[in-house]
């Protein structure tokens, strides 16, 4: 990823997942139901029951995740947090239609997650921004409505607005080589929103970022999942990034992969997130919750089986 | 652009300069080794002057009355094996590309093709030259005739089409996991991956392919022109005036230059088509 501004490594200070610290006893705090109750028969965004992953061939096995069970409301902000080989990406990428669970079900608006990918049901984006190099911003944003043929005047449109909403109206012509880490995937992300999805699914999105601009990023995903009203599964390794932007964060653990506490932060979607967030008594509070919730599972000893 | 210009024309002159500077220094008959003769002798038949090859280029070819000037029949030679190299060559190109995306398109093509395709290029040129020869000879529908020139255009195909092929399924199969599984998650399918991701990816892959194709088609053009008998182009020149040097040594030296330009504006093409496809060599180093 090339940066045309100079970004000086800024030393990572989060709380880490994988920071060493000492196992606490601490009774797995489960939330009992998770099921949202849709008063209008709206099916959730993603429900998945009983899913299990398994890698490899059948001598050397991994499971990836095993018996998880997830809803996500419509609108929903939900974060997915845990160790390194806890599944996270891969429960999101079964979400995706990107791979097949091996077990369970899998529903996202009600529909098998292979006919919701065909719908265009949801909007992704990953942690490479993955732009392609050869077409401009704006034409990289297109990218999703040229292909299902929306009509080019409605393209055009739909593109100006997005190229605004993430604030790269000067932009739209430059080429991604031309663009720094962060605003190519603030490009990413215009182009996950291009179709309007009622659902976004990010993995580490920001992973790759600079501290400042990471900040920065979650600030304006926060506003623009506000301004969207899409349900977000948002996957991440930082535990102030997902009290920050989530509605619910989803601890998960390692080997096998499986969800182990959910803490919903109580941060109601109409809180502004901006530093006075960041420096509040309560989200700290937050913040610790999810670490121990973190810590009460086994701590995975090593990263050796990443997704 | 100029610097490159300047740079070239140094270069010409340096060469120049180490010719006449061995032809002056070294002793006539050459550095003698035993029985080995390791430097060639600085006769003027073995190695005329610069300035004598440059000047003969200017006279007409031959003694008869109102013969053409040298240079204007091996220009002349030079655009007839031009046209028929880049026949080859947007044939070979052609059947390398499709062969690319069939193998790129089945796994299962990759393996039965690929492995003939390699040995198709163990084959010397020269073995096959006649036959393709005596095969266009025969060939016949109503009233048209198979020219002479297709079959050094298939030769020169037939070296032009393997880097092609070998290249561009590289550059098909180098695509960034994260733009097909972009595309995926769009639902596109095979061709849409291909024509908006996997082709305009596999562009810098293709170029030196391509680079390589051009030098194949000029080769083969120049090599099949000697071993078909194929009397209009460069390569039969080459021939027929080295056969005339004891007479004449600095005649013989025209076609090679000839050649040399050739070789030139097929790079200088190539170099072209880089230039309309610099879109798609974003990240390359420059």
């Amino acid at each position: 990823m090339t940066t045309d501004r100079p970004t000086a490594p800024v030393p990572d200070q989060e709380d880490h997942v994988d920071d060493p610290q000492p196992d606490r006893e601490r009774p797995v705090r489960r939330a009992t139901d998770s099921e949202p109750d849709h008063a209008f028969g709206a099916p959730p965004a993603v429900r998945a029951r009983g899913v299990s992953k398994t890698f490899g061939s059948r001598r050397s096995q991994v499971t990836a995740l095993s018996e998880v069970d997830l809803t996500v409301a419509a609108g929903e902000f939900v974060a997915l947090i845990g160790p390194s080989g806890c599944g996270k990406s891969t429960l999101m990428r079964l979400i995706a239609d990107l791979e097949a669970p091996t077990s369970g079900s899998l529903e996202v608006f009600g529909k098998p997650a292979a006919r919701a990918r065909a719908d265009q049901d949801y909007g992704i984006a990953f942690q490479q921004a993955g732009l392609l190099p050869w077409r401009t911003v704006a034409a990289n944003i297109a990218l999703p409505l040229e292909l299902h043929r929306a009509p080019r005047a409605e393209r055009k449109q739909r593109v100006a607005e997005l190229v605004e909403l993430v604030g790269l109206g000067d932009f739209a012509k430059s080429r991604p080589d031309q663009l720094s880490g962060g605003m190519q995937q603030r490009v990413a992300i215009a182009r996950s929103l291009a179709e309007r999805p009622r659902l976004l699914l990010m993995d580490e999105p920001f992973g790759a970022l600079d501290e400042m601009t990471r900040e920065r990023m979650q600030a304006e995903l926060a506003r623009i999942s506000l301004e969207t009203g899409a349900a977000v599964v948002f996957v991440t390794h930082s535990i102030p990034e997902a009290v920050f932007l989530a509605d619910r964060v989803v601890v998960m653990s390692a080997r096998p992969g499986r969800i182990t506490d959910e803490i919903v932060t109580g941060i109601g979607r109409d809180v502004v997130r901006d530093e006075h967030l960041r420096e509040d008594p309560a989200f700290f509070s937050k913040v610790t919750e999810v670490r121990e919730a973190l810590h009460a599972g086994p701590v995975s000893a090593s990263g050796a089986h990443e997704r | 652009m100029l610097r490159a210009a300047v740079l070239g024309v140094l270069g010409l002159l340096a060469v120049a300069g180490a010719w006449e500077g061995y032809k002056a220094l070294a002793p006539e008959d050459g550095v003698v080794v035993g029985d080995n003769r390791v430097l060639p002798r600085t006769t003027d038949l073995a190695m005329p002057h610069v300035w004598d090859m440059l000047q003969r280029l200017g006279e007409p070819v031959s003694s008869l009355r109102g013969a053409a000037p040298l240079w204007q029949v091996v220009a002349d030679a030079v655009l007839v094996s031009l046209k028929v190299a880049a026949a080859g060559w947007v044939a070979g190109t052609a059947i390398g590309l499709l062969l690319a995306l069939l193998m790129a398109r089945l796994r299962l093509a990759e393996w039965g093709l690929l492995p003939w395709i390699v040995l198709s290029q163990t084959v010397p040129l020269i073995a096959f030259a006649p036959m393709v020869r005596s095969w266009g000879s025969r060939i016949e529908i109503g009233g048209w005739e198979w020219p002479a020139w297709m079959s050094v255009a298939l030769i020169a195909s037939y070296l032009a089409f393997f880097p092609v092929a070998v290249g561009a399924l590289r550059g098909l199969q180098s695509t960034d996991r994260v733009h097909t599984e972009l595309m995926h998650s769009y639902d596109a399918g095979w061709w849409a991956t291909m024509r908006r991701v996997r082709l305009p990816a596999a562009v810098p892959h293709l170029l030196p392919a391509l680079r390589l194709g051009a030098a194949g088609a000029v080769v083969g053009t120049v090599v099949a022109e000697v071993s078909i008998v194929y009397p209009d182009g460069i390569g039969r020149m080459l021939v027929t005036f080295a056969g005339q040097a004891s007479g004449d040594p600095e005649k013989a030296w025209a076609p090679i230059f000839g050649a040399i330009v050739l070789g030139l504006v097929a790079g200088g093409f190539i170099a072209l088509l880089g230039l309309l496809l610099r879109t798609y060599r974003r990240g390359e180093a420059p």
